[in-house]
Order: structure tokens, then C-alpha cells, then sequence
């Protein structure tokens, strides 16, 4: 099958890759560009552990092809911080135990990350609704929602303060 | 690799891509938000040889308030139009839908346009076509065409698009000014499709007597319905089955209760303008 190329900026860098146009953003990704913090769980569009952000608003990477990323903007888990300096999302999942196995663990961290910028003031029963399209088998969510709450509140500190 | 192989189209305008769609026939498919058609190919539930991509033709990311009718484009994400408060201010039921409508992520890709060409019997879009009485406009080689919402719907899944063809906008007249309209239905989850939907509008006379009411129900046929606006009668224009989710019996009385609730919220919604 003919490939194709595809160019996008992916975590703020120029990428490129030879793919077939039935390649998913999520196996682009991954396969192609070793960015394994995507997780695929359904591959169908029911789960959300695949979310990335395209042009900073969530989509389902499994529901993509990797060539309509051509030109766009796309932001993974590994873009938002790393081990060494992890986004204020990252440190509050940690503290407050917003995960277990971890799989759906950058789906959740990305929706979050949109649910915030357009809600900094988190309301529980709005979070709920908001963030329903992400499924985790593990926490039941309590400790989830939590950690969001808990993010909020790192992001709303001075820069100073959170070190 | 999830779908089976096709030839890829992007094309930059409608005339290409009404080009293209012609010649491929049969063969082609077009790929709009993808949240209903990518879980098919990666379930290879679909295998077309050819794919269409609508997603590069910017000149259908559109909507706008054309004094009574909200007129949205092919490629217009159901996020924006959640997002657009003069619209959902002018119409409850509108306001309403959106959020039951699968998730935000799913919301942000997938299209308006592309929920009514999907023709899922229990989809929100659909129902409020119905209601309303949208008109969609097609274009195909041998032109344009419009079709009204209750004759594009065919059956499950089926529409009125002939091989070829693409909606290119559609057309939803909103409630007069004083109406009041609203959206309810029933699902086992949030995000889920709905087992049952129900929408309806309202208008009341200067002395509060109704002059005017519609009723659209949704999921309880191939195709969603226009009822009598009349919980006790409106049951009986549905023709509800058993499947999985719930007995015949359960959904008949569901189309009861969901009528007579979107009724009467629509009513009071109107009454409220009104005051
Ligand atoms: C987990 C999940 C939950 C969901 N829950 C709901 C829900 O509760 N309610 C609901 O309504 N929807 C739901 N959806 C579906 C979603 O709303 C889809 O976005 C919508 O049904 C299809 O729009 P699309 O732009 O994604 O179309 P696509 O998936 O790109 O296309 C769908 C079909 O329409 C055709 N098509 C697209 N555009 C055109 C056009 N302009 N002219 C002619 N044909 C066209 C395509 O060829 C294809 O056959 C859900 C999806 C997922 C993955
Ligand atoms: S893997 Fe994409 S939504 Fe489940
Ligand atoms: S932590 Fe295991 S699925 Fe969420």
C-alpha cells in the first residue's frame, strides 16, 4: 500500500514519518514516533485513554488518521512535563493517588488539562459530566476528581510557591 | 493496523469533492469528524475502497444566525455551536442535546452535519432536525438539492443521499421569539445513546392558552418521529421493539413519560418568556 508522508508539530517539534493513510494518529504516535504515553484501550472512541490535544482541544487519537494531523498542532502526555518537571496535573494525580495501574492515567491527565483551562475553579458535579468520556477500571474515580480539585489549586499558586 | 487499506482524498473544495465522489460511486466514503466512521473502519464494520475527507475544505467550517434559522456547515464541529450562547439562548432544546451528546473530545471533532448524514435513530442532532423542521441542502454532479428533515430520513442508518451526493449545510428554522422548546431523554449512562429522546416546542397566546406544539421523538423507530403533541396520544405513533437494552413494553411507556416531560417543560419555558 502506497505511504504517505506526514508532517506535524507534535509537543511543540517539527515531526515527520512515511505512514499509510489508514495508520491511526494513535499508531502514528506510538508506532512511528516512539511516543508511547498515548494509550489504546478500545481503539473505538468509548474509552479516552487515547486523548491528545489537537490544536489544544481533546480529541480521540484512536479516531483520527494520522494524516489529517498534516499541518495541526498535537500535544501528548509527554508534552504537558516529564518525571523531572511534571505539570501541576501530574504532581496532584501522584499526591492524591489519581491512579492506579496508570492506563488510563494520560487520557484523564489531557481531558483534565481542558476541563481546567476552561474551568479553573473545579465543580464536582460539573467535573463529573465533563470528564465522563474518560473510563478508568481501577480508581472509581473519587480519587480522580480529587486530583484534579488538588491540580487546580498547584496552578492557581504563584510559580514560586509550588517548588 | 486497525482499518483495511483505502485510497485517500483530501480535497480543498466542495467541486472537487463532489467530483471525486462521483467518480469513485460506490467505492468512496466520506470522512467528516470520523467519530462515527473511524470506529467502523477500525472495526472494519466499514471497508470502503476510496475515503473522501471533508476535513480540508475550511469554506464549510461555518454557522451563523440567518435572521430565524441557524445554518450550519458540513464541517461545523457540535462544539461550536455548544459553544455559540446566542444560539442556545434562542433555542432551549438545542442547549439542551448538546451535552447529552457522547463526550467533549467526541464533540470537538465530530460535526453536526455528519451526526444527520449518519442517520443513528437514537442520535440528538437527528431528533432536533425533526423537530424543527431543518432542511438539508445536497449537492451532487447533477446539482442541488434540499430535502426536508422528515423525508432524508429513511430507515436505520439510511438516508435519502443518493451515490454521490453530499449535505452541504443544513437548514434549522429555531422557535419564534416567546416559544419555549426543551430536550429530554433517557440513557443508562451519561454520554451514552439514548434508549428514548423526546423534544418539543411551545407556543402560548397573549392570554397563556397554547396556540402551537410540536413533538419529536427519537429512538424508538428506524427514524426519528414528529408525534401528536399529546402524551396520551403520542405513544401510539411510535413503534417500538425488543432489543438488549430494553422490552417494547418499557420503551412505550418511556415515550409516554419522556413526552409529557418535554411538553411541559417547553410550556413552562414558554410561560416564563412570556412573563
Ligand atoms: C463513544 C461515542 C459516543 C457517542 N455518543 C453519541 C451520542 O450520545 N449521541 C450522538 O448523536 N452521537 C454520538 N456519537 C457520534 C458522534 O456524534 C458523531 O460525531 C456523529 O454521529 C457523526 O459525525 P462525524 O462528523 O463524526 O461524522 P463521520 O463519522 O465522519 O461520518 C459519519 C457518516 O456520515 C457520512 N457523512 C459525513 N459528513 C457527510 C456529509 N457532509 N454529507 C454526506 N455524508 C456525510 C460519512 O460518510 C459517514 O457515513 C458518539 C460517538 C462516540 C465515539
Ligand atoms: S482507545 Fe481511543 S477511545 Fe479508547
Ligand atoms: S488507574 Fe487503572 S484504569 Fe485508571
Amino acid at each position: 500500500m502506497k505511504e504517505v508522508e506526514v508532517r506535524l508539530t507534535v509537543n511543540g517539534r517539527e515531526r515527520s514519518a512515511r505512514c499509510e493513510p489508514r495508520t491511526t494518529l494513535a499508531d502514528f504516535l506510538r508506532g512511528h514516533l516512539g511516543l508511547t504515553g498515548t494509550h489504546l484501550g478500545c481503539e473505538h472512541g468509548v474509552c479516552g485513554a487515547c486523548t491528545v490535544l489537537l490544536d489544544g482541544a481533546t480529541a480521540r487519537s484512536c479516531l483520527m488518521l494520522a494524516v489529517q494531523g498534516q499541518g495541526h498542532e498535537v500535544t501528548t502526555i509527554e508534552g504537558l512535563g516529564t518525571p523531572e518537571n511534571p505539570h501541576p496535573l501530574m504532581r496532584a494525580f501522584s499526591e492524591m493517588h489519581g491512579l492506579q495501574c496508570g492506563f488510563c492515567t494520560p487520557g484523564f491527565i489531557l481531558s483534565a488539562h481542558e476541563y481546567l483551562r476552561e474551568n479553573p475553579r473545579p465543580d464536582r458535579q460539573a467535573m463529573r459530566k465533563d470528564l465522563s468520556g474518560n473510563i478508568c477500571r481501577c480508581t472509581g474515580y473519587v480519587k480522580i476528581f480529587a486530583a484534579v480539585e488538588r491540580a487546580a489549586e498547584l496552578m492557581a499558586e504563584p510559580e514560586a510557591a509550588r517548588s | 493496523m486497525k482499518p483495511a487499506p483505502f485510497e485517500y482524498h483530501a480535497p480543498t473544495d466542495l467541486g472537487e469533492a463532489v467530483r471525486l465522489l462521483a467518480a469513485l460511486g460506490e467505492h468512496g466514503r466520506l470522512l467528516a469528524g470520523g467519530q462515527s466512521l473511524m470506529p467502523m473502519l477500525n472495526l472494519r464494520l466499514a471497508r470502503p475502497e476510496a475515503i473522501v475527507d471533508l476535513n480540508r475544505i475550511t469554506a464549510l467550517a461555518y454557522h451563523r444566525l440567518d435572521d430565524e434559522t441557524l445554518v450550519i456547515g458540513a464541517l461545523c464541529r457540535q462544539r461550536e455551536i455548544e459553544r455559540d450562547q446566542e444560539v442556545l439562548a434562542r433555542c432551549a432544546a438545542i442547549a439542551d442535546a448538546i451535552p447529552l451528546i457522547g463526550h467533549i473530545g467526541i464533540r470537538n471533532r465530530g460535526t453536526v452535519v455528519g451526526s444527520l448524514a449518519h442517520a443513528d435513530p437514537s442520535a440528538e442532532w437527528p431528533v432536533l432536525a425533526v423537530l424543527l423542521d431543518a432542511t438539508l441542502e445536497v449537492e451532487g454532479v447533477a446539482g442541488r438539492r434540499s430535502i426536508a428533515a422528515q423525508d432524508f430520513f429513511k430507515g436505520l442508518f439510511a438516508t435519502d443521499l443518493r451515490p454521490g451526493e453530499l449535505v452541504v449545510e443544513a437548514r434549522f428554522p429555531l422557535p419564534p421569539a416567546g416559544a419555549g422548546s426543551a430536550f429530554i431523554e433517557v440513557a443508562r449512562r451519561h454520554g451514552d445513546f439514548a434508549l428514548g429522546a423526546a423534544a418539543a416546542v411551545v407556543e402560548l397566546a397573549a392570554d397563556g392558552s397554547v396556540t402551537a406544539a410540536r413533538l419529536a421523538l427519537g429512538g424508538f423507530d428506524s427514524v426519528p418521529v414528529r408525534a401528536t403533541p399529546d402524551p396520551a396520544a403520542a405513544a401510539a405513533d411510535v413503534h417500538p421493539v425488543d432489543d438488549v437494552h430494553a422490552p417494547a413494553g418499557y420503551r412505550r411507556k418511556l415515550a409516554e413519560t419522556l413526552a409529557r416531560r418535554a411538553l411541559h417543560l417547553a410550556e413552562q419555558r414558554a410561560r416564563k418568556a412570556g412573563r
